[in-house]
């Protein structure tokens, strides 16, 4: 007795070459982004001596991102948060408006996936060639191809992994420590499981990354709606469906039972016996012999196959909307080239939106892409997205080369002195985001009368911190005996610290602790 | 041999247990599970043996790899401590009071000084080094026996009051309890009282300064300054290490104060005590 399979095994999937004005805009998505991806870490930003001339750099053991003129600080990493934002309302922003034009054309997986399928077709062959040799016997030719096949895909995986370290130290000074073998063990690590997870996701597992793995297309229902301009097949139009034998045998069939119609004379009912409706009654006087008439006349579609074989996720687009489908739009040119062919329009298989189909169907025209696009939704994505992206240019620009964090020392909450004056102790980190050394003075403000004094100096309240370094100065606030502070449970005070040279100054607030607490 | 109840539908032998119905079947474990629980057992076994595992009277099996966490911490603590031996030496050979704020030297000395204080001295002085009562704040500008870094150095390695360095820091007031009557006890109290603070019994603060004249100037000074050479605290001024009302201080006239602190020198090494007189003389009082 055969059980039932709880497993079931990869269906591999052989995608055809196809050209048209996708596949081409494709090619240039992939050039521009793999280009960006392995060129990006050997560009070069002067910066002056002492600090890296790499234009994008995450400096982990300094705690310093640079990207281009920008820098950004540990303590700054709301930016990234920000960033992060913005790249979720994108996601929504383009899924809303286009479907899943984020899996078709720039996801990596995609991408790579798009870049190792090239690799194959350019060594085994086009898709016949691969079914082929995916069912012929391990023998040398097979061999041969499958190895040298999986040789190029590792050195792309290579790349890629290697090009991932480039980011997070100077590329030219890491790549001769790769090279011979100085480099961090971490660097190694890291190259070998980004090659490793390249080959694999890229290789073999491809579709099934975006099926099984990635939780995007779980999320793209919530994300789209009629309006959503998606890869969809106009159903009314290319059905039914036929190839050119089929088509005339349809037709003879047809001919045929509305002759045996006519024979019968009007009131009598004659079975349909062919396909695409077997058993269906025709009766002339009732009109049902136009069905009939549709079969002779069929739909567009000619079955070629054409959008599932040059399917990368293996699905029929004709089935409908399907989880499935990453909308990488290579079966519409492959369905534009057959049109353009058997001399029908194009657009069988096409970007449409789904609240178009009922005016489609009754022949009349969509609604702009326009209209589809600006919508509400659309609409208020597209300015939360916009608030945030201004607000952090704002953040960027408003923030200031000097800051200061104070954390007052509440173990003591003061310290009485001899003389009888209270004093606070404040731990004050002063950071110097610029190039160069600078003076620093500080100060405070307060409603009442304290004196401000720095740890281990007497009148001096100037301090020097070294370009891009935070300095930990530990500040004294002393309250004489007779006045308010001293006394009181706790007075606001504002240290202020200010660049000798600049003039720019900054400030935070705190308080004093004094002897009634 | 117990009757074998097999599933009609596959044929396969059940464990005869049943719920609502739904029988289980006995199905032979997938070869490769099977194996791969062998294998597991056996690495196991193999793990025990290679590494520390089993529990014995004393201690447990060291492992045949010889692999110790112990050891592994330990040698990474020799790592980073041999990262610091030219620093460690710059602060053996360096005359303390040329040690500038804001150096590497200092900033070493003065986390390295953090970590002994709040391990050792913490104790006492609190981890804040606030103090306690008699036990003094170190953060304040008051010091018994002189606040600049040598002087603090030299409390730190020899102690005070102890016996088991020649060196320590000594001094010790005359319990006056036998010597002074209690009218004069009451005198020398409110005198005292009056150095820091508004006086209320004019007539007996003067017959306390007669007496404290007499009696206690030699070390506490003619004004109650104190005298750090000897020890004697400062009564004049606003920090007592014990308290200044009066009940507290007749208690100290009476029967006097006998603060012991051990000889660091003996217990820390010569770095360790200078890095924490460092750190004292940073907290904010060092003169």
């Amino acid at each position: 007795m055969s059980t039932p399979s709880l497993y079931s095994a990869r269906e591999p999937i052989f995608p055809r070459r196809v050209s048209g004005k996708f596949r081409t805009l494709k090619w240039w998505i992939l050039g521009l982004t793999l280009g960006i991806y392995y060129l990006t870490p050997w560009l070069r930003w002067d910066r002056g001596p002492s600090l890296p001339d790499q234009a994008v750099l995450i400096d982990l053991a300094n705690r310093r991102f640079y990207f281009f003129w920008i820098e950004i600080w540990p303590h700054e990493f709301y930016f990234v948060a920000g960033l992060l934002i913005m790249a979720g309302l994108g996601l929504f922003l383009f899924t809303s408006a286009l479907g899943r034009v984020w899996c078709g054309y720039t996801c990596p997986q995609t991408v790579w996936t798009d870049l190792f399928i090239l690799v194959e077709r350019w060594i085994e062959g086009d898709r016949n060639a691969r079914v082929r040799l995916h069912k012929a016997k391990w023998d040398f030719k097979k061999w041969r191809l499958r190895i040298s096949k999986w040789v190029v895909w590792l050195v792309i995986a290579l790349a890629t992994g290697g090009a991932w370290v480039f980011y997070f130290a100077d590329a030219p000074t890491l790549l001769v420590d790769l090279v011979t073998g100085q480099a961090a063990a971490v660097a190694y690590i890291t190259i070998a499981i980004l090659t490793a997870t390249t080959f694999i996701f890229g290789g073999f597992m491809r579709e099934q990354i975006c099926i099984y793995m990635c939780p995007w297309p779980r999320i793209q229902a919530a994300m789209m709606d009629p309006d959503t301009i998606t890869v969809a097949y106009r159903e009314w139009r290319g059905e039914p469906r036929g190839k050119g034998n089929v088509r005339k045998r349809d037709r003879a069939a047809a001919e045929k039972a509305e002759r045996e119609a006519q024979a019968a004379g009007p009131g009598q009912q004659v079975r349909y016996k062919a396909t695409p409706y077997p058993n269906a009654p025709i009766r002339l006087d009732t009109g049902e012999a136009s069905l009939a008439a549709t079969v002779k006349d069929h739909g567009d579609c000619i079955d070629c196959m054409a959008c599932v074989n040059v399917c990368p996720m293996g699905i029929d687009i004709r089935d409908g909307q399907q989880m499935e489908c990453i909308t990488c739009a290579l079966c519409i040119d492959a369905c534009d080239d057959v049109m353009d062919k058997i001399g029908k329009p194009r657009g069988l298989i096409d970007y449409m939106a789904l609240s178009d189909e009922a005016a489609e169907r009754a022949g009349g025209p969509p609604l702009s892409v326009w209209r589809h696009i600006f919508r509400t939704r659309t609409l208020i994505y597209t300015a939360m997205w916009s608030l945030i992206g201004v607000g952090l240019v704002y953040a960027l620009f408003i923030r200031s080369d000097i800051e200061l964090t104070v954390s007052p020392v509440r173990n003591p909450t003061y310290v009485l002195q001899s003389d009888g004056s209270i004093r606070n102790i404040y731990d004050v980190r002063l950071r110097n985001k610029s190039h160069e050394p600078r003076e620093f003075k500080l100060s405070l403000t307060s409603e009442e009368i304290l004196q401000i004094q720095l740890s281990g100096r007497q009148e001096d309240l100037s301090v020097t911190v070294p370009a891009d370094t935070t300095l930990n100065q530990q500040v004294f606030i002393t309250a004489r005996p007779q006045d308010p502070a001293a006394s009181n449970h706790t007075t606001d005070v504002r240290i202020w610290v200010e660049d000798q040279t600049t003039g720019a100054r900054a400030g935070q607030s705190t308080s004093f602790n004094g002897r009634d607490q | 041999m117990t009757d074998r109840k097999v599933d009609e539908t596959t044929g396969v032998e059940t464990t005869g247990h049943e719920w609502d119905g739904i029988r289980e079947l006995n199905n032979p474990l997938p070869r490769w599970w099977l194996y791969s629980l062998y294998a597991t057992i056996v690495w196991a076994i193999a793990y025990t043996i290679a590494y520390p595992a089993w529990p014995m009277v004393s201690g447990a099996t060291s492992g045949l790899l010889g692999y110790s966490t112990r050891a592994n911490v330990a040698e990474e603590i020799t790592a980073h401590e041999a990262k610091n031996n030219a620093l460690v030496a710059d602060l053996l050979a360096i005359e303390l009071p040329a040690l500038q704020p804001g150096d590497d030297l200092h900033r070493y000395a003065v986390a390295r000084g953090g970590a002994v204080f709040r391990a050792q001295c913490s104790q006492c002085h609190g981890s804040g080094a606030a103090g306690a009562k008699g036990y003094p704040n170190l953060r304040d500008d008051d010091w018994l026996w002189g606040g600049d870094i040598e002087n603090i150095t030299a409390t730190i390695d020899h102690g005070i009051r102890n016996e088991t360095d020649g060196d320590a820091r000594w001094s010790e007031m005359p319990a006056y309890d036998e010597i002074f009557s209690d009218e004069e006890i009451n005198a020398v109290v409110a005198y005292v009282g009056s150095l820091s603070a508004p006086a209320t019994d004019a007539v007996l603060v003067a017959e306390g300064a007669t007496l404290f004249a007499d009696n206690c100037a030699a070390c506490h000074g003619e004004e109650g300054l104190g005298d750090p050479e000897l020890g004697a605290p400062n009564l004049a001024d606003a920090i007592w290490l014990y308290g200044g009302d009066p009940v507290t201080l007749e208690e100290t006239v009476r029967y006097s104060r006998f603060g012991v602190m051990p000889a660091w020198g003996q217990r820390l090494s010569d770095e360790d005590v200078r890095a924490v007189a460092v750190y004292v003389h940073n907290l904010g009082g060092g003169e």
